[in-house]
């Protein structure tokens, strides 16, 4: 890969990226041009801990699939252009941007760590992520946040249906409408949507916004950049009644 | 289980680049369905002209040569003129009759062919094996056309075999490409035959097709025509319908298998995935969304 | 389930009532004493009946088989004295690093909550003793587990509990689940009794619920999407871990092929005797087909691709002899996995408990609540008090026997076949006893050439 990597003076390696947070101070950062390098090269170069690579930068990803996946250290990585399937899947510790859109499964099973797409996100965005913060700044398709374990969560435009399914922790803040279905099964994850909501899911309540809630809201706000009010959005969770198995319950098994 | 590409152009001075175009998209689908593929032209001028019928033959080589073909064909339909065609591994046969009458001529000259496409509208080619390969074979970067679909192929329980591949097209100009898994398609063909129906293949995407076919020939919208398909098929779906005047999406209640359109003045696309679309003059200003699930979405020429 | 009256009817003594037919009475077949008891039960509850273990009614299985020992025309080879290979490895088709395993007999995935703690660990220092592997469940991995297992197998399922890459990272290969004997097409559960804190924390779960787990990947659904996700595990892990696909068995032929053109490397197909720790009743008895049936369909895609023995096949499901996993390699299989034989070498519904049994409800030889968490034995609990009663070391000792016991009852069929090697069985080493088993098996009726459903009935399995 080495003939392939070059280093570069990089101004401000973060771009124009809208809500990223405090730029890193550097000045340089190993492009890798991924119409002339493979995903497998570059993934196998970023898990090299030995690696003194600090910052990232990938060209031409032409819609690839599991480019970055498996980060496991202190990177910042800025994509410039269209990611396909699972991004940054099981994402660690790293920084990482898509100036693009992105493909199904980003960010699955997030650990920790930050993955931000300037655009939209296809279906199981975050899919059980257990940490870190996945910002979309555009639409998130269906299942956002599917079976969620802990992963913050904020999406600028629309979630799709059977967003938060089986959401178990964390939280998702969708600054648009959200799809058919919001929460169906939800257990202790905690969803804000400042629009409409087509339908909630099974078990899934409205729940009163208090003030721990506004401040988390505007915790999260803040770190994914954005400047809505954090009083425009109600709060939605778990009714809990379908904790325990009960033939009352039938229709929503 | 596979990958689908289409392109509806609405701007008359991208037609052109149809074939280019739809090329580009199938190429970023491949991988989702190496085993075989199929593509379909409309308004191709080279294959297709509205007062002519054309079938599409699987196979490049017939028992018959072109111009044998031919002209036993115009001994069984006197007051048509008759001309064949071979482009790749498809073979194209044009007559001023109808599909239906050119289907018992053909059958009559040459039985037991496998029709893939039939129409004025229409030329569909198949073949086993890359799809990158099937689409050069056909020369598809160099054709114009008002719109196309092309379908890369992962076969789930039926045979890999070109007649099994996408898009099905079993009415004149239309076509039916799939992605997903019907589960109860078995039941759905055993009552369309006892109407008397007669099918291909055994895949389950042609049961759709012709679904779709029987309800369009009693004269149904092709909207509602789909719309009564979602309360019939149960399963996984999502499906791209092409006619003489338009293109159609739809997917399943659940949507799992995945589908993204972009919408533009110029034109339409749907694919499996973005990266398909992303090299689309002018994506950047595309309208991008997902289809929801069950949802209709129809676009006129 | 709760077990009403199964036992056979005590020999008639002078002292003793009449027995029912005695006196003229008449069970029904359709609706026997169980059945009523099932109904009944509903009635009752209004929620159907969960239970562990796999189906239990009769089905074609490996009993309804035989081997063709040498005699003139062929020749056997000496027991212990000339070597029969039991060594396989497994995912060497996009691996950097298959496992080397030195029996064929690996152990199924079971979950640290389904099991507990000390039953875990049995199964990992029994089968390391013995040097093959153990596999977890649905629940993530616990430290302990990596640590007493040396080779590791981390089940990849739709739930995602305790998913992370760390322990990918750790894990010798990875078993992307899809699907298992007892339930094809169901999601996994765990009911309250069995989430205690730390079974909770793992799952992200709050504590004491009855967890309901995905029956379809979050991420994924199809082959097509599946290539894509097996190539991200790949990415993950640098290539290094083989890549194995479970299916329950129900469409072995397309399932099979399909795992494969997904790019696996190992494919697992569990037929419906395969066990569970908790799933409907009514799921377990009536979705999927036998293990018996399974083997050939899958052997028969890898055939038709190509790739039989490159990509290997593990076959789970009711295995218990060593003829049952001579058998089922002779079909094709290049390894077994273990799981409700494995609980049994433990101590599962071991008589010895039989008054504990009694008293919830069940009889030794019976006992399938698996789902409740009070095990006598230890090993289906979160219950300190009971899972404390099984010793690990004695139960790895019990684990590492059973599964010498099953490879050298193996190693001397194979011999006896004429076979240096458990691989080398072939399907034409097998007569059925049965018509149900020769068609399912693909083997002739014995003593005769004939197979039904062949096309042509010359003994050639097709």
């Amino acid at each position: 890969m080495t003939a392939v990597v070059q280093s570069t003076a990089v101004a401000d390696p973060t771009g124009t990226v809208r809500g990223t947070g405090p730029v890193t101070a550097t000045s340089t950062a190993t492009v890798v041009d991924l119409a002339a390098t493979s995903v497998r090269e570059l993934n196998a170069a970023l898990h090299d801990q030995a690696d003194p690579t600090r910052n990232w930068i990938i060209t031409h990803p032409a819609g690839r699939h599991n480019i970055a996946v498996g980060i496991d250290r202190d990177v910042t990585l800025r994509v410039d252009g269209h990611v396909g399937y699972f991004f940054a899947g099981m994402h660690q510790k790293g920084e990482v941007t898509v100036h693009g859109n992105a493909g199904q499964g980003l960010a699955e099973n997030i650990m920790s760590g930050r993955v931000h797409v300037t655009g939209d996100a296809s279906q199981s965005a975050a899919a059980t992520g257990h940490g870190g913060l996945v910002v979309v700044e555009g639409n998130a398709s269906a299942r956002c946040g599917i079976s969620m374990k802990g992963v913050d969560i904020v999406v600028g435009g629309n979630v799709g249906h059977m967003s938060a399914f089986m959401a178990q922790a964390g939280r998702m803040v969708v600054c648009g409408d959200a799809g058919e279905n919001l929460g169906d099964s939800v257990y202790e994850a905690r969803l804000y949507v400042r629009g409409q909501v087509a339908s909630l899911g099974s078990d899934c309540v409205e729940k009163p916004m208090r003030q721990e809630h506004l401040a988390e809201l505007a915790e999260l706000l803040v770190s994914a950049g954005r400047d809505e009010d954090p009083a425009d959005f109600r709060r939605y969770g778990s009714a809990r009644t379908l904790y325990h198995f009960h033939s009352d319950n039938a229709d929503a098994y | 289980m596979c990958g689908i590409a289409a392109l509806q152009i609405t701007n008359p001075a991208l037609r052109p680049q149809l074939g280019s175009l739809l090329n580009t998209m199938l190429c970023e689908v491949i991988e989702r369905g190496p085993d075989s593929a199929g593509i379909a032209v409309y308004d191709n001028p080279a294959l297709t002209d509205p007062d002519t019928t054309v079938l599409s033959l699987l196979g490049g080589e017939q028992a018959l040569s072109p111009a044998g073909l031919a002209s036993a064909l115009e001994r069984e339909l006197p007051e048509a003129e008759v001309t064949v065609e071979v482009l790749g591994d498809t073979t194209f046969v044009s007559g001023q009759a109808s599909s239906t009458e050119l289907t018992a001529a053909l059958e009559t000259v040459l039985p037991g062919r496998d029709i893939i496409g039939r129409g004025r509208h229409v030329a569909v080619m198949k073949g086993v094996g890359n799809p990158r390969d099937v689409a050069e074979h056909h020369g598809l970067t160099s054709m114009t056309g008002t719109r196309g679909v092309a379908h890369t192929r992962m076969a789930t329980e039926s045979a890999v075999t070109a007649a099994g591949s996408h898009p099905f097209s079993v009415a004149d100009d239309l076509c039916l490409v799939h992605n997903g898994s019907f589960s109860n398609h078995a039941t759905i063909r055993r009552d369309l035959e006892r109407q008397g129906v007669v099918f291909d293949s055994d895949n389950d995407s042609e049961v759709a097709a012709r679904y779709l076919a029987t309800r369009l020939t009693a004269g149904e919208e092709l909207e509602s025509a789909l719309e009564h398909l979602g309360t019939v098929f149960d399963g996984f779906y999502t499906l791209v319908v092409t006619t003489r005047d338009g293109m159609a999406v739809v997917r399943d209640p659940i949507s799992c298998k995945p589908a993204v359109v972009a919408v533009t003045d110029d034109w339409v696309a749907m694919a499996s995935e973005f990266r398909a679309l992303a090299d689309l003059p002018g994506i950047d200003h595309a309208h991008v969304f997902e289809p929801e699930p069950g949802r209709v979405y129809t676009w006129r020429a | 389930m709760t077990i009403t009256d199964y036992s056979p009817a005590a020999p008639a003594t002078p002292q003793a009532p009449p027995t029912p037919a005695q006196s003229g009475l008449r069970e029904s077949a359709t609706f026997d004493r169980a059945t009523i008891a099932d109904i009944q039960r509903a009635a009752s509850t209004g929620i159907y009946d969960i239970r562990g273990w796999g189906a239990k009614r009769r089905l074609p299985h490996f009993d309804d088989l035989l081997f063709l020992g040498a005699s003139m025309s062929r020749y056997p080879l000496e027991g212990y004295r000339e070597r029969c290979n039991t060594a396989v490895v497994l995912g060497d088709r996009h691996a950097s690093k298959p496992l080397h395993l030195d029996i064929p007999i690996t152990i199924a995935g079971m979950s640290f909550g389904a099991l507990s703690g000390q039953a875990k660990e049995a199964l990992g220092t029994g089968a390391s003793a013995v040097g093959t592997s153990t596999t977890t469940g649905d629940g993530g991995m616990t430290s302990e587990e990596r640590g007493h297992s040396k080779t590791l197998v981390y089940q990849y399922l739709p739930s995602r509990y305790g998913m992370n890459p760390d322990d990918l990272r750790r894990a010798d290969a990875i078993e992307v689940v899809l699907g298992q004997g007892a339930k094809p097409g169901g999601g996994g559960m765990l009911l309250g009794q069995k989430i205690t804190e730390r079974v909770a924390a793992m799952r992200t779960l709050p504590v004491g619920i009855d967890q309901r787990s995905a029956c379809r990947h979050p991420d994924w659904t199809g082959p097509d999407d599946l290539e894509i996700k097996i190539g991200e595990l790949r990415e993950i892990t640098d290539w290094e871990k083989p890549v194995y696909v479970k299916v329950g068995a129900s469409r072995p032929y397309y399932d099979t092929a399909l795992a494969v053109k997904s790019g696996a490397d190992v494919v697992v197909v569990d037929g419906m005797q395969g066990g569970t720790a908790a799933t409907q009743q009514v799921f377990i008895e009536n979705v999927g087909i036998p293990t018996l049936a399974a083997i050939p369909e899958a052997v028969r895609a890898l055939r038709d691709l190509g790739m039989h023995r490159k990509v290997q096949l593990i076959v789970s499901g009711g295995i218990r002899t060593g003829a049952d996993v001579a058998k089922a390699m002779a079909l094709g299989a290049d390894a077994v996995a273990i799981g409700t034989a494995a609980l049994i070498a433990l101590g599962d519904n071991d008589p010895r408990y039989q008054a504990e049994y009694e008293a919830l409800g069940s009889t030794a030889g019976f006992y399938d609540d698996f789902q409740d968490g009070r095990d006598p034995a230890g090993i289906s609990t979160q219950d300190p008090a009971l899972s404390s009663r099984l010793d690990p070391v004695e139960g790895g000792r019990r684990i590492a026997n059973y599964l010498r016991v099953l490879t050298m009852e193996a190693q001397t069929i194979a011999r006896a076949c004429g076979k240096s090697d458990l691989r080398h069985l072939e399907p034409d080493d097998l007569v059925a006893l049965t018509v149900e088993a020769a068609a399912m098996a693909k083997v002739p009726l014995a003593g005769t050439t004939w197979i039904p459903g062949a096309p042509s009935s010359t003994g050639v399995v097709v």
